[in-house]
């Protein structure tokens, strides 16, 4: 230990601080779920639970609640296919180009949403397409397969290919190899990336504006709701169901990558 | 003694043994099978559609009935580049990323050297947990709740108000807080990460050299974590160029991402081309931060 008794009691506090910070509003959101009043101000007089039942029976929340699920349901598993054939390729064999390739399937995130959904947008009413679940789901998968391949990818890096030579040599097809040996490894990985691109799909709004036209997925309905001010207790219901169904997700992805020490450090 | 000799009949090669023996010597045409979805799709979905994007901020708009028509001219480049108020929405929005990009790295500094060099194993997992579920978690949802803690009544003005102070939260210093809590998860966690991997010899024999902790801060740990800082800084700097959310809730002031949004149904030639602000900037930073070995600490 280099650092010295006051420094670590000040980090201690620091950490504190952070933390307060980063989770005191996800806390507020919560509470304000169970505010009675509808003109939202702190602190809350009275509590009440009604807000949940309005927003369940809201026939604008259910569609786009629905809208989401199947969105996000596609743009997995589009980003389950195409995640791991590209970390197969490229880290089961050497090419021309493999540098190119990891390098662009991380441009949908390294580039703003704003430009992917506009680039989208733009191409879908050039092109003549007309916008729909499909649309949605094509935006969403851009930035869902890099999450897929990277957590296929550093699987696929740490467990080696001599056992896969192996299997071959003791008779066994491609189709047998992949099935008995290959796949049971990669199988937490593909889970662990297909919920976190769930989760990433569940909530994504930036991209999701430009490719959805008018129907509306449930962060769409938020924020096309959140300036009305008759609409903020179901808005705030909605919120807190949008953000607990994210996490619930990702928190199982943590636990299965987590078996091992070492392999949830980059999800 | 005659013996018979012994002949094994050729193992009967199923059809799928056949294949993989084909593919085995056929490496590239594995290759290619494997490949050929992932690239057409990225090739024609997303490559293609910013090529789209570019070939769009060349079009014109009919000033008649405002559709866009494609012929080609570049108007739209010289508007952004002449009319100041482009050029002001420009700067704010570079200004505010580059502040918030100080005030993550700043704010992620103390917790990230407490996970990686003094908690506990078990403390820093739950650390790691902790920071990275919230950044998993709605961006949106998050936005919104700084819209409900920074209004008049909200949370924050009441947890001034025995200090004698308001806040203004609906400004620019407020959108400057929403942005800061809302990317610093991308700082903290590259950072955690960057900091893990100075050897701890390295600051002992600073110590033992007679550096106190300030001074093997500021030239053993600060320098060699620094790559991690930028690898961290691509994140908060390019979500906050692009951003239009946390704008529109927060502030009424303009920002690359609210021109585009604003103008992308009215205009989309100029959005488009006002697109490649912030795409230029990126490929300039990308490549600082290449330069620099924030690509190795990613």
């Amino acid at each position: 230990m280099v650092e010295s008794r006051l420094t670590r009691i000040l980090l201690r506090l620091g950490v504190a601080a952070t933390l307060a910070f980063i989770y005191v509003p996800l806390i507020l959101i919560a509470v304000y779920a169970f505010d009675a009043s509808v003109t939202q101000s702190w602190p809350i007089n009275a509590f009440t639970t009604k807000w949940f039942s309005v927003a369940y029976h809201d026939d604008n929340v259910r569609q786009a609640l629905w809208l989401s699920v199947r969105a996000a349901l596609g743009a997995t598993a589009i980003a389950i296919v195409l995640g791991t054939l590209t970390a197969l390729a490229v880290s089961r064999f050497k090419f021309f180009g493999r540098d190119v390739i990891s390098l662009v399937v991380i441009l949908p995130i390294a580039l703003p949403g704003i430009i992917t959904g506009l680039a989208l947008r733009t191409t879908y009413t050039t092109v003549g397409i007309d916008f729909g679940l499909l649309t949605i789901i094509i935006g969403h998968a851009t930035f869902c397969v890099v999450i897929v391949y990277n957590n296929a990818q550093a699987r696929l890096h740490r467990v080696s290919g001599s056992l896969e030579e192996a299997s071959s040599d003791l008779g066994a097809d491609s189709w047998q190899t992949f099935r008995h040996v290959t796949f049971p490894q990669m199988r937490t990985a593909l889970l662990a990336g297909g919920l976190l691109a769930f989760a990433l799909s569940w909530d994504e709004v930036v991209v999701t504006i430009f490719t959805a036209g008018a129907q509306q997925t449930l962060p769409i309905w938020i924020f096309a709701n959140l300036f009305r001010p008759i609409e903020q207790p179901v808005v705030n219901v909605v919120a807190l169901f949008v953000i607990v169904m994210s996490l619930i997700p990702v928190w199982i992805a943590q636990r299965v990558t987590a078996e091992r020490p070492g392999t949830a450090r980059r999800a | 003694m005659s013996s018979i000799p012994y002949e094994a009949p050729p193992p009967r090669q199923s059809l799928g043994r056949r294949l993989s023996t084909f593919f085995y010597r056929h490496p590239h045409l594995s290759l290619a099978l494997l490949l050929v979805a992932p690239i057409t799709c990225f090739v024609v979905g997303y490559l293609g559609s910013l090529a789209v994007l570019l070939l769009a901020s060349v079009w014109n708009v009919d000033p008649f009935t405002s559709q866009v028509v494609h012929t080609y001219t570049l108007a739209n480049f010289r508007r952004i580049v002449e009319e100041p108020v482009y050029r002001e929405v420009a700067w704010r929005t570079i200004r505010m990323a580059a502040l918030v990009t100080v005030a993550d790295a700043i704010l992620a500094f103390p917790i990230a050297y407490y996970m990686a060099r003094i908690a506990s194993p078990r403390t820093r997992n739950l650390l790691v947990v902790a920071v990275l579920m919230p950044l998993w978690a709605s961006y949106l949802v998050k936005a919104y709740a700084w819209r409900t803690i920074l209004s008049g009544e909200g949370a924050l003005n009441w947890a001034l108000s025995p200090f004698g102070v308001s806040f203004h939260g609906y400004s620019t210093t407020g959108l400057w807080l929403v942005f800061t809590y809302l990317w610093l998860p991308f700082m903290i966690l590259p950072i955690y990460a960057g900091l893990e991997r100075i050897p701890e010899s390295l600051l002992e024999a600073s110590a033992d050299l007679g550096g106190r902790s300030v001074r093997t801060f500021v030239r053993i740990t600060l320098p060699l974590a620094f790559p991690a800082v930028v690898a961290g800084s691509i994140f908060t700097f390019s979500l906050t160029l692009g951003d239009y959310i946390a704008p529109k809730l927060i502030t009424s002031q303009q920002f690359i991402g609210t021109v585009i949004y604003d103008n992308h149904g009215t205009n989309l030639p100029v959005a488009a081309a006002f697109t490649l602000v912030p795409i230029g900037v990126m490929i300039v930073y990308l490549v600082v931060a290449r330069r620099l070995k924030a690509f190795e600490a990613l």
